[in-house]
């Protein structure tokens, strides 16, 4: 590893701690008392976001499809994974660091196995064709799962329809784990050879081909990667809500994803860690803090949006990434000069 | 000609219909080891074609072609730059938003071993291969001067710039024949003796077999070894340049029946 390289690392690694200590400092001394559960909430569905909109990103920003069924993804890794954990945890106590875990790895795996057989035919297409297959699918999927119920195995929850009693395990410090976790992954993944191929084939599909890069598999790949990351945060959202309805993933929700993803800056994974906590969270924090706003919430969504679109078409980032060693690189340089001065 | 040698490239009666429309018909054209091809024909002769043939883009109707005695019909484009084939295109197809140095880079993605687990775990083999990947991609930007706009991205080179970049691009697949479509297109003279060095230096360092189009024809008398010359989708004409320049049939066809030819390397 180069050792500028390593010192980047180091410093992410050093923001990562002291986000996750912040977080634990407003939560876990108590400073908010009462609120502290609501804006726990808060926290976990910032979070949870962060990671299906980067997922997503991944498709719009870096190989420059549309999905609008990520909620239909989101849905499968959340079902399957309180699935699981329900039926676990009817027949055994498990600690709930290790049912969290169980839940996470479920979800991901199932979505992205469908991600993965939806991807094989479905990427054959792109562009306007590819975002109606994906459209098609999340409605089959959410069609699926409000009518067939699955049959109840155990009498402690009832499957199907809607689903309640899923445990409540989406704890906001594993949460926050997972989270960078994830994020590390996706941006491996795109600062890789894979990553490279990736960005030629949204650059220029017959190019990228005739530069020996096999478009259908990478595509294949990062669609099934993409809908893995939807499906770890269906898994997280099931275990923090804690009863499903199979309305909640409808196409409006992934269009609120898309929208996140473009204002943020398609192609920017920093941009979609910054939108996607705002425009999930603050708009509920506002009506909760000026409760007479309530009302007015969708509406303050919409407005941030038409006026971010209006001047700063390209979304916050425009497709570039934040980095915390460059700006502490600028800083530190700015004060040598001054120092000399 | 030392008809013994395994032709690099053989393409034997190939051809292709577009609905009614024969758009090339039974092409034969050889290219030994070295040469250098010119292959030429007025707009709409079919030259691009036969290019979108032999990569994959368009599968044949009629007719094969092999690559070192391998037949490669059928493949797909990115299994036939594995075989060996590579090109750059008539209206420059370079990842625009990528540097210039990524652009090179990704042509050696075929070639880099690095698994998916191993990019995501940052392993040394992928800091290893990627900061060897760099030095190989860095080399040849090198040779055609480009190694100080490698941070920059590739829209924002100059047009004769794009053209060697995307030669460049091109000999990052580690090629056994290299297709130019048109180099010189829309180049001033400047350029197009950047262009014709880089080339001879090709040809000299690499030794590789190319085959070009080109409707530069004082470029193509210049530096082809033997000319094809294509005409509603067939062979005219093919031979040394000198033959080409007096060839009756070519004449007519890029100055029309009447003219007595005069202008020969028009």
């Amino acid at each position: 590893m180069p050792k500028k390289m390593k010192k980047n690392y180091l410093i992410c690694i050093i923001a990562v701690i002291v986000g996750f200590l912040l977080l634990s400092l407003l939560f876990d001394t108590g400073i908010l008392g009462k609120k502290s559960a609501y804006f726990n909430g808060l926290v976990v569905i910032g979070m949870f976001y962060t990671i299906i909109v980067c997922s997503l990103n991944l498709l719009t920003g870096y190989m420059g499809e549309f999905s609008l069924g990520h909620a239909g993804f989101m849905s499968i890794g959340a079902y399957a994974s309180a699935i699981v954990t329900t039926l676990i945890s009817d027949q055994v106590k498990l600690p709930s660091i290790v049912l969290y875990l169980i839940a996470i790895l479920v979800g991901s795996v199932a979505a992205g196995i469908i991600g993965f057989l939806v991807g094989i035919p479905a990427l054959r297409l792109s562009g306007d064709y590819l975002c109606i297959v994906t459209v098609a699918v999340a409605e089959i999927v959410r069609v699926v799962l409000s009518n067939f119920g699955i049959p109840a195995i155990t009498g402690s929850a009832t499957f199907g329809k809607s689903f309640a009693g899923i445990a409540k395990v989406s704890d906001y410090h594993y949460v926050y784990i997972t989270m960078v976790v994830c994020i590390f992954i996706m941006y491996c993944y795109i600062r890789s050879r894979y990553g490279r191929a990736l960005i030629a084939i949204r650059e220029d599909r017959i190019a990228a081909a005739a530069s020996g890069i096999n478009v259908t598999k990478t595509k294949v790949l990062t669609f099934t990667i993409s809908a893995f990351f939807a499906g770890t945060a269906g898994a997280i959202y099931a275990h923090y809500i804690t009863t499903l309805v199979p309305t909640y993933f409808n196409f409006s929700k992934s269009s609120e994803f898309l929208a996140i993803v473009i204002l943020g800056g398609s192609g920017s994974l920093t941009g979609s860690i910054v939108a996607a906590p705002i425009l999930s969270a603050l708009p509920q924090l506002i009506s909760y803090v000026v409760p007479a706003f309530a009302s007015y919430r969708m509406l303050i969504y919409a407005i941030i949006l038409v006026v971010v679109m209006i001047f700063k078409p390209t979304g916050l980032f425009g497709g570039r990434e934040f980095s915390l060693p460059k700006l502490l690189e600028k800083f530190t340089k700015k004060k040598a000069t001054e120092g000399k001065e | 000609m030392a008809e013994e040698r395994v032709p690099v490239l053989e393409i034997k009666s190939l051809g292709i219909q577009f609905g009614g429309l024969k758009a090339v018909n039974d092409v034969n054209i050889q290219i030994y080891p070295g040469e250098l091809i010119g292959l030429i024909g007025p707009n709409g002769a079919g030259k691009t074609t036969i290019f979108n043939l032999i990569t994959g883009i368009y599968k044949p109707t009629t007719g094969s072609y092999m690559l070192c005695g391998k037949r490669m019909n059928g493949l797909s484009t990115h299994q036939v730059v594995q075989e060996g084939i590579a090109r750059t295109f008539q209206n420059i197809r370079l990842f625009k938003k990528m540097t210039v140095l990524d652009n090179v880079r990704v042509a050696f993605n075929k070639d880099m071993k690095s698994s998916l687990f191993q990019s995501i775990a940052r392993t040394p083999f992928f800091w290893k291969e990627e900061e060897e990947t760099t030095k190989k991609a860095m080399e040849l930007l090198k040779l055609f001067k480009l190694e100080e706009f490698a941070d920059q991205r590739a829209e924002n080179l100059p047009y004769g710039k794009q053209r060697l970049l995307e030669i460049a691009r091109a000999l990052a697949t580690d090629m056994k024949l290299l297709l130019l479509d048109e180099p010189a297109a829309g180049m001033n003279p400047v350029e197009t003796d950047e262009l014709k060095e880089s080339i001879k230096m090709l040809r000299e360092k690499f030794q590789i077999p190319i085959l070009l189009i080109e409707h530069d024809m004082s470029l193509v008398m210049s530096i082809c070894e033997r000319i094809y010359v294509l005409n509603f989708g067939e062979i005219l004409a093919s031979g040394l340049p000198e033959e080409i320049a007096n060839n009756k049939d070519v004449i007519e066809a890029y100055l029309g029946k009447e003219d007595e030819g005069g202008e020969a390397d028009a």
